[in-house]
């Protein structure tokens, strides 16, 4: 448990000292009140009180966003070697990987927290005050965090494909945007349409609209900690691998 | 025994990197690694370190194998790999911090051990930079410094001296010695006369073999003497005859008009007769120079012929 703490307190330092996280947080910050308040359909024009153009966005924002995130997370320690400062000290692979996750999990949370303005102005715009769905609210709150976190996961796992930051970021992209609306598209090809149902279900996406709609459903928790946890396991058998 | 490794072997593909090696410290020995570029050195501290693992064979850190409790095992090195590599983002102190954290340290006796190693090493003058701003020396130091933080029973250096310049070089050297008069201490170099004076006992490998392990001391009594001499040479070359017959087995080695090695037994006789001779035959001598053979002749000798 210390360990992972120490590690976790590490990741957190190099992302405030290299200006990742002011960069990721301004970003994710000024896109969403930009689409949010001011630009095409913002709230303020359509006169709905609800956050959707928020949980729209959010998603593809982190789909860049996290990837930039932990691209670095182990590509850059391999490829500097500083990982091995890590893997001979007395920690084990997983104290290292959990260290990591957790630190890339915080700064997902560090960036959505501040939208709870937005949430607070709604509240208080809605006409009469307090006219706000505040359960879909904080279910889409909820799955939008836990999107993140798998996310992170799997960009976890893509910096430890690789040497390369680059080649890191693309395909955590990549592995991110199929597993997020990848699986809606193959569902809608021509002669899948009896499995339809069924294939959806391994999207991100249709998770995180049920969970969104407010009904907090275990089963859709479930679906993305499994999904971190695969990636996470995925990333575990890399970093074995590399010590052959 | 506080290092001890058996028969350990290493492939890459059907590359045989390290080909059944053994052989074991004692604490407070100080043992120089040696061997050619790709002989397999950084292989074995790699897997002294846990770092890799090997394909056959037994690491034991103070009798605690490194397969079978790697984390007690790893508790008690100390390692500083050969590319050095350091968080360029992270400042000196904060960097220190860390890997002591992590090595299980904390509270006041962290700090203090810190301000220990800080002073020891050298890094007062640049303890509050960020590790990306140092010099190569500077960064040595606290590659040096993370090491050594925890007072490891067996330190690992690979390479401890490479690309420093001459002061540095001797301000890391006095810091091993010291270090490895109370702990186990193994490091590899490439600089053979750092070797012969840093440590106890060499194991030269080559070709992922064990070919020497032998005591330093042993070494330099062992050894033959060079004497490399320049002579004047105006129109006559010096006249090696009459020293032949006064050293039955004395080497001569022209290399050219006016340099000579020779090379016996009898240190200061020779050179006696090589000054003689040289008046006797009226030819000056420019320049005359004692050589230590040994450590140099047995390394190329050993790591040369099945290259």
């Amino acid at each position: 448990m210390r360990n992972i703490l120490i590690i976790f307190q590490k990741e957190i330092s190099v992302f405030f000292n290299s200006l990742i996280a002011y960069v990721v947080m301004s970003v994710f910050l000024t896109g969403n009140g930009l689409f949010f308040w001011i630009f095409g359909d913002n709230v303020l024009e359509t006169g709905a009180a609800d956050l959707a153009t928020l949980f729209a966005l959010s998603p593809w924002f982190f789909l860049f966003l996290i990837p930039a995130i932990t691209m670095r997370s182990f590509a850059e320690e391999i490829r500097t070697g500083t990982i091995d400062l890590l893997f001979s000290r007395p920690l084990t692979r997983w104290e290292i990987l959990l260290g990591k996750y957790l630190a890339a999990c915080a700064l997902v949370v560090f960036s959505v927290f501040p939208t709870l303005i937005y949430f607070a102005t709604i509240w208080y715009l809605g006409n009469p005050t307090g006219n706000l769905d505040a359960a879909a609210a904080s279910g889409a709150y909820i799955g939008l965090l836990f999107l993140g976190f798998s996310f992170a996961s799997i960009g976890i796992f893509a910096s430890t494909l690789t040497t390369n930051q680059i080649l890191a970021f693309i395909l955590a992209v990549f592995i991110s945007f199929f597993s997020y609306t990848g699986f809606d598209f193959i569902a809608e090809l021509p002669g899948l349409s009896g499995l339809n149902e069924w294939i959806i279900q391994f999207g991100m996406m249709e998770h995180f609209r049920s969970i969104s709609r407010g009904v907090v459903d275990s089963r859709d928790l479930l679906f993305f900690l499994s999904l971190s946890t695969i990636f996470l396991l995925l990333s575990d058998l890399n970093l074995q691998l590399k010590k052959k | 025994m506080s290092l001890k490794i058996e028969s350990v072997s290493k492939n890459y593909g059907s590359q045989k990197a390290l080909d059944g090696i053994s052989f074991s410290v004692k604490p407070g020995e100080i043992l120089g690694f040696l061997g050619p570029n790709g002989a397999g050195k950084s292989t074995t501290m790699k897997i002294i370190t846990g770092l890799i693992q090997a394909d056959g064979g037994k690491v034991e850190i103070c009798g605690l194998d490194i397969l079978a409790s790697p984390l007690e095992a790893k508790r008690k090195t100390g390692y500083l790999a050969e590319q050095n590599p350091l968080y360029p983002d992270m400042y000196v102190l904060e960097f220190l911090e860390f890997m002591g954290r992590l090595n299980g340290l904390k509270g006041k006796s962290l700090k203090d051990r810190i301000e220990v190693m800080i002073a020891s090493t050298g890094l007062t003058p640049e303890r509050h930079k960020k590790i990306g701003a140092l010099s190569k020396g500077y960064k040595q130091r606290v590659g040096l410094a993370q090491a050594m933080l925890h007072e490891p029973e067996v330190l690992i250096l690979d390479e401890p001296t490479s690309g420093l310049d001459p002061n540095q070089m001797l301000e890391i050297r006095h810091l091993i010695r010291k270090y490895g008069k109370e702990k186990t201490l193994i490091f590899s170099s490439h600089i053979l006369p750092e070797v012969q004076a840093i440590a106890d006992r060499i194991v030269i490998i080559h070709q992922g073999k064990l070919v020497a392990d032998r005591r330093v001391k042993e070494e330099s009594d062992a050894q033959e003497i060079l004497v490399r001499v320049e002579f004047e040479v105006v129109n006559k070359s010096f006249d090696t005859s009459a020293l032949k017959t006064a050293f039955p087995d004395l080497l001569v080695q022209k290399e050219s008009e006016s340099l000579f090695v020779f090379k016996g037994a009898a240190d200061a006789e020779l050179r006696k007769a090589i000054y003689a001779e040289s008046v006797h035959q009226d030819i000056p001598i420019l320049s005359l120079r004692k050589e230590q053979s040994g450590l140099e002749e047995l390394f190329v000798s050993l790591t040369k012929e099945k290259a």
